[in-house]
Formats: structure tokens, sequence, C-alpha cells
């Protein structure tokens, strides 16, 4: 490991530590914060209960079809803009602002259009990545090199074996860190959408702990939900790197 | 990374073409195409489940007037405004530091990073036990949305600064406030303000869910209890209102965005 990793790793040690003595010696009320140990052991009661692995799974496969929805119409958006320069130019200040608008407010709207069911979430937690990815595809294909395009002409490649052998690897990266903040933002919508009004998934189990002052419970989920969320985040997070050095290096 | 000097297929002509009357046409296509969409997917799906924009635009004008509205747009503006300040003054500082350093820099970004992708709505529970239900928790809701941009494009921008600033700056002998306000921030100001559009976008997003949750008063409280009462006129009105501010302000903060980019780029 890198000095700056280590550094970071002392660094989050002595704040929990911080956290813990703060906690233990009354420093900071239990009613507000519990021991970071105390949190841990929450999350292995939480993990151990059904319900709470049940709740686990509905929300993550809720942001598993938000996720696969919004990659497949954001790369398909993407390409259609990049085909069409004057829609794009038009959309363009759309794209630009879309997450200036805090797509929540229209979580009543899908409840009214699909039912109080998951749909509700799906459709927040699409919406929410579907222009992250549109926009990282449009920049992919918008950075091909013309040199590709031409040898590829000049080797009169048919246009799949085109899409297949210079398109899809030179936007690959972009198509990536489009998918990366796809995974973040769905997870944010869906887990947003359950903790606001929702009667099942993580978000509702965190708000109804906290409702009902269980504060090791809260605790617990919180810490289980960030282990899973930061663990994916930081699978990605590493690839991605891989994926550009290797264009780098090329 | 390589990137064609032709990435833009659009033949002289045509740019300036677009600089005389192209942007307003497209901006009056986008809205009129956006209108089009709404009113028909209000005709399709019925006015109780989206109502039409006419009925909505009457409705908001119908909140505006309320006698309650001031008092909820009031807690929003005051907590949202105070979140942003918060925001940006503390990004901006923390920024400036972790990028002058490089070692502090390296050690903070993957937990930026982390902290960015986090679903960080399930701190609002703590935070609210920390800061007691209240505008205090709005707006640390609120900053801890909008901050982490503003440091981590602020942070990317002060590394990037070349290092031949810095040695004029040794050369003339200035103090570390002097190098911070006469060279660096004016440097880094196109990415600041990049930072500062990310940063205003997510503050306003934090500070509204935080008011859906656990509060009594202002626009994201109304929200939710036009929400409980299945009141989709009030909710559409009221994303209305909100489309259309964060839009302009984002509208107009991009346009500044572009323009410092724009300048800075033949030094």
């Amino acid at each position: 490991m890198t000095r700056a990793g280590w550094i970071r790793l002392a660094l989050i040690a002595g704040a929990l530590a911080l956290l813990e003595a703060a906690c233990r010696f009354g420093f900071i009320s239990r009613d507000a914060v519990i021991p970071p140990t105390v949190m841990v052991q929450g999350a292995w009661h939480a993990l151990r209960s059904d319900e709470t692995r049940g709740d686990l799974l509905l929300t993550l496969q809720t942001v598993a079809l938000a996720l696969v929805l919004s990659l497949v119409a954001g790369a398909a958006i993407g390409a259609l803009l990049h085909q069409a320069p004057r829609l794009r130019r038009v959309l363009d200040p759309l794209l630009a602002s879309y997450y200036a608008v805090p797509t929540f407010v229209f979580y009543p709207l899908f409840i009214v259009l699909f039912g109080l069911n998951r749909w509700p979430l799906v459709a927040i937690g699409f919406l929410f990545a579907v222009v992250a990815v549109a926009i990282n595809t449009l920049d992919g294909l918008s950075r091909i090199p013309r040199a590709y395009l031409r040898t590829a002409a000049v080797m009169r490649l048919s246009p799949p074996q085109m899409l297949l052998h210079v398109i899809l690897p030179a936007a690959a990266p972009w198509f990536f860190t489009g998918a990366k903040f796809a995974v973040a933002y769905s997870f944010i919508g869906v887990i947003a959408g359950e903790f606001v009004v929702s009667g099942a998934g993580v978000g509702h189990a965190i708000a109804f702990a906290y409702n009902s002052f269980d504060n090791r419970m809260m605790y617990g989920l919180i810490v289980l939900l960030f282990v899973v969320v930061g663990g994916i985040n930081t699978v990605l997070w590493s690839w991605e790197r891989r994926l550009y050095a290797r264009l780098a290096g090329r | 990374m390589p990137v064609s000097p032709d990435a833009d297929p659009a033949t002289a002509a045509e740019r300036i073409e677009r600089r005389d009357h192209g942007p307003l046409v497209d901006t009056l296509l986008l809205i009129a195409g956006l209108l089009v969409l709404w009113q028909a997917g209000s005709m399709l799906l019925g006015h109780e489940a989206l109502p039409p924009p006419a009925a909505t635009v009457m409705k908001l004008a119908a909140i505006l007037g309320d006698s309650d509205f001031p008092a909820h747009a009031w807690e929003t503006a005051r907590a949202f405004v105070t979140a942003l300040v918060i925001a940006l003054c503390s990004g901006l500082a923390i920024g400036l530091a972790l990028g002058a350093n490089r070692l502090s820099g390296e050690v903070a970004e993957p937990l930026l990073v982390a902290l960015y992708a986090i679903p960080k709505i399930t701190l609002y529970p703590v935070i609210l036990l920390l800061f007691g239900l209240g505008i205090s928790a709005k707006i640390a809701f609120g900053v801890i949305h909008g901050v982490i941009p503003v440091i981590v494009f602020t942070m990317n921008a002060v590394r990037n600064i070349r290092s031949v600033y810095f040695r004029a700056a040794r050369t003339m002998r200035l103090s570390l406030l002097q190098t911070a306000f006469t060279i660096v921030i004016p440097a880094a100001m196109p990415e600041i303000i990049s930072g500062f559009r990310v940063g205003f976008a997510l503050t306003l997003l934090g500070t509204l869910i935080g008011e859906m949750f656990a509060s009594q008063r202002g626009i994201g409280y109304m929200l939710v209890r036009a929400m409980e009462t299945n009141d989709t006129l009030t909710v559409m009105a009221l994303a209305f209102l909100l489309v259309v501010l964060a839009t302009a302000a984002s509208t107009a903060l991009l346009a500044l965005d572009r323009r410092l980019h724009k300048r800075a780029m033949p030094s």
C-alpha cells in the first residue's frame, strides 16, 4: 500500500477510536450517537434477522432493476443523440442542468402512475441514473479519434464489425464512468425514495428505526448499507482506474 | 487521452448562424417540445394522474398567492441560502488546502469519492439526533450534500495550476493569503465555478429532502403533505416551480462557467 493509503487508514482508525472514546466517556450523548463497536454489533444483529435480510435483498433488487434499465436506455439515448447533432444541440441545456432538478419531487406522480409498489422507486432510481449514462456515452462516442474511424473505413469494416472492433472498445471507458455514476445514483434514488415514502426496503427500515428510537438497529443498518454500497463503489472505482490506465498506455 | 481536434462537426457558417439566433431558437424548441410532451402525457394518463400544464400553472399562481406560502418559501430559502454559503466557503477553503498539499490530497480523495457516492439520506436521522428537529438540521443536511463536489473540483483545479505561477509567487514573496487570493483562486476560477454549479444543485436537493422528512415547514414539507393527501395538482405545481427555479439558476451558472473556461483557454 502507498504512504497515502496508510495515512488514510490511520486517519479513519483514529477518528473511529476518538468517536468510541467520546461516546464511552459521555462527551456525546448515547441518545444521539452510539459507539462504533456497538454499531457493528447492531449491524451483525440486523444481518442475522430474516426481516433485515429481506429488506436488503428487496432494495438490491430494486436498485439492480433501475440500474439495468438506466444502462440500456442511457446507452441508447447517448447513441441516438450522437447520430442526431441537431437534436443534441436542442437538448444540451436540458442535459446540462438535469441534475439541478430534484427528481424526488416527481415521486408522488409515479405513485399515482404505478401504484404503491416498487415501481415508483425503480422509476426514481432510473431517472436519477439514466442521464449520467447518456451524457457519458455521448462523451465517449464523440471522443473516438477520427483516425480510428478512417482506418476502419480504409479496412472496409462492415458496420457491425466497426461497432464491435472500433467503436465499443474506444468508447468503453467513458461508458464505464457513466455506469459507475449510475450505480451510485440508482442507490441514492431508490434509498431516498424508500426513506421518504415507502413501506419496505433498507431506507424504510432505517427511517422506522429512527422513529421508534431504536438507535442500535438504525446505526447497524446504516453501517451495513455503507459497507455494501461502499464495497461496490470501491470495486468499480479501481476497475475504472485500470481501464483508463490501459487506455493511456495504448 | 486522445481527443480529436475536429470533434465539433459544425461548420464555420453554422457556428456563426448559431451565435446569431441559434441558442434562442433551440431553447424555444426545447420548451415547446417539453410542453407538448407534458400535454400529451396528461391526455394519455388522465388529468388526475398528470395534471396538464395550464392547470398546473394556474394552481401555482393560486399557491403563490396563498397566505401560507411566504412562510414556507422563506423557511426553505433561508435554509438553502445558509447551507449554500457554508458549503461554498468551507468547500473552497478545504479544497484549497487539500490541493496545495499533494499528500493530504491523495489521502483525502478516495474518502471524498466514497462519501459522494453513498446514499447520504441514511445519515439524516443521525443529523436530526445531533442538531434536533429544526432549521439547523436542514442546513447541515444541505451542507453535507453540497460541500463535497466543491472540495473535489477546487482541489483538482489547484493541483493543475502550473508550477511556474507558484514560483512567481515565491519570487514576489507573497504571503499565504496573498498567494491564495491573487494567484490560486483566479487561476482555478473556472473549475471552482464548475464545482459551485454542482454544489448548488446538490445543496438544493439536500435541503429539500431534509424538509420532506421530519419537518413541519418549507416547500419540501408542502410537497410531502400534498403527496400524502394525493393532491397531484399541488405536487405538480410545486415541482414545476422548483424545476423552473433550479434550471434558471443552473443555466446562469453554466453560462458563467463556459465563459470562464473559454477565457482560460488561450493561456
